[in-house]
């Protein structure tokens, strides 16, 4: 029971706001202690993951590559396409994208999309514009608002359409799982049973992002 | 064979060049200690692999120790002001470097991994996506480097410039990764496990499908992870109950189980990847802004989760 205290530390430590890399760190020497080892066999497991897991921090070589697009004017670029369009909205562009993002993560197509890639650099800003052709300038929670159902729909289309695919990691890991306790499913069986929840994801968000649209008209009023 | 060991050494460079830039930099009220974040991050990515584990962890606590007393600054980095004018005259072309590495990495993954030389894998053949993601960076980054006539000074600046917007959150996902290690080795997993069915009412089909998807959420938003979540809650729950005493379908009980879990992904600072880092890359003033932007998303959708659970796993 006592190595529930790292949890405890985690739980308590983002509800007070402390800094996350602070409250990684000190969950995991008290949860290591708590389970009997000591605080340097603690660092060793915790440092052999670390080493193991750079792969993740990998993803960090694009941003030369979106800076470089920044600074020669792809935002602005990203703007003035959808500036063009008269019935661009915040909310419907963020429609398409969801569904786009859904269906391309459904045929396993994940790569496509993400925060850095997308989201910062082309997404967000084009959702922005959008918001501000309609509605004139926007006060800063607003398009503070607009970026994070940006990043909220990127996560939500990549979540509810990649498990549609047959290969990707949580199938198999499903299939797995299964396997070892003596049922045997076929990988489309699992992502078959993935669809209603992906339609549901759909219109779930999908009704939220346009009634972000009416939010932003109230809020700008006009 | 081409493995995860080039993509270390270039982050390993290219952080060893933020480090160094940051050193230097007048601008960051906070450079020194900045610069000992990012040389620590570059030492992990160039000898990590030849360090014992205790002193890995010990750059892992360091860089926390850095960021948790709040010393990590950035600096001014001017952007040119005639930006619409430049991005009027690329035009679409603009576009073409974005779209290279997504491109890259879908024709990599599916044409490498067979692919051979002189008898060898060329790619090493688990981190195939990988190595493609890596390479199309790398093309991008030189098409744009010629296209725009800037040069790899610049490049490292405005990378540096991203950088600094990130700051710790950048470490973040790969310091929970290491954490889950700890979790693992000290079987929290287990323990929340048995007082899942322990404390849980499990009596009828829609009990037990309501602690199970409830459980998922949870036990992800906790790990921040639904892989984590997904076998314990799944031999504490699914199999033994929704299974085996009530007879609902495995594979069902298996694909929206695990969609239950991404719900309490959705919701959780411990999945900092998707939800901390994007709201440091999009400079929102609130850290938890993506969180609470996907919340209600996340509600309904275990909602509905549960009662497609309910209606399909008896059914089929």
């Amino acid at each position: 029971m006592w190595v529930l205290l790292g949890v405890a530390v985690v739980v308590v430590g983002f509800a007070a706001r402390l800094n996350p890399l602070l409250i990684v760190a000190t969950a995991a020497v008290v949860t290591g202690v708590a389970g009997g080892l000591d605080v340097v066999a603690t660092l060793g497991v915790l440092g052999k993951a670390f080493k193991d897991n750079r792969y993740i921090s990998v993803v960090w070589l694009i941003l030369p590559l979106i800076g470089l697009l920044e600074r020669e004017g792809l935002q602005e670029r990203a703007k003035a396409l959808i500036g063009r369009l008269r019935e661009a909205t915040a909310g419907r562009l963020l429609v398409i994208y969801l569904l786009i993002r859904q269906l391309a993560a459904a045929v396993g197509l994940t790569s496509l999309g993400g925060h850095a890639q997308m989201v910062r650099p082309l997404i967000a800003p084009m959702a922005e514009a959008a918001a501000e052709s309609r509605h004139g300038d926007l006060p800063q929670p607003l398009r503070d608002r607009i970026k994070a159902m940006a990043a909220a729909t990127d996560n939500v289309g990549l979540f509810f359409g990649e498990d549609i695919f047959i290969a990707i990691a949580s199938i198999l890991l499903i299939k797995g799982f299964l396997e070892e306790n003596g049922i045997i499913v076929e990988p489309l069986h699992l992502s078959m049973w993935a669809i209603p929840t992906a339609i549901a994801a759909l219109l779930i968000h999908g009704a939220r992002l346009l009634l972000l649209d009416r939010q932003l008209g109230k809020a700008a009023g006009r | 064979m081409i493995g995860l060991d080039v993509l270390y050494v270039l982050a390993g460079l290219l952080f060893a060049v933020f480090a160094a830039a940051t050193l230097m930099d007048g601008t960051n009220p906070k450079r020194f200690t900045s610069a000992l974040f990012w040389a620590l991050f570059a030492t992990s990515f160039l000898v990590g692999s030849y360090l014992p584990d205790v002193v890995n962890g010990g750059i892992l606590v360091a860089m926390a120790l850095v960021a948790g007393f709040n010393l990590m600054g950035k600096g001014e980095h001017p952007q040119p002001v005639d930006k619409p004018q430049r991005a009027e005259r690329w035009g679409n072309r603009l576009f073409i470097p974005a779209l290279i590495p997504p491109v890259v990495t879908l024709l990599g993954t599916l044409t490498l991994k067979g692919a051979m030389i002189g008898g060898q894998p060329l790619v090493d053949p688990k981190q195939v996506t990988l190595v493609s993601l890596g390479a199309g960076i790398v093309l991008a980054t030189t098409v744009a480097l010629i296209m725009f006539r800037a040069s790899p000074v610049t490049a490292t600046r405005e990378g540096r410039r991203l950088m600094e917007s990130v700051g710790w959150a950048g470490l973040l996902p790969q310091a929970l990764a290491a954490l889950g290690a700890v979790f693992a080795v000290a079987h929290v997993g287990a323990v929340i496990g048995n007082l899942a069915t322990t404390w849980l009412p499990l009596g009828t089909p829609l009990a037990a499908v309501v602690a199970y998807t409830l459980g998922m959420a949870l036990f992800t938003a906790i790990m921040g992870n639904a892989f984590a979540a997904f076998p314990v809650m799944t031999a504490a729950i699914g199999l033994p109950i929704i299974v085996g005493k009530f007879g609902g379908d495995p594979a069902i009980m298996g694909a929206i189980g695990m969609l239950a879990g991404f719900c309490g992904t959705l919701t959780t600072p411990m999945a900092a990847n998707f939800n901390i880092v994007p709201a440091a890359l999009l400079e929102l003033s609130d850290r938890y802004g993506v969180i609470k932007a996907q919340l209600p998303t996340a509600l309904m959708l275990l909602l509905a989760n549960t009662v497609l659970m309910y209606v399909l796993v008896y059914r089929f």
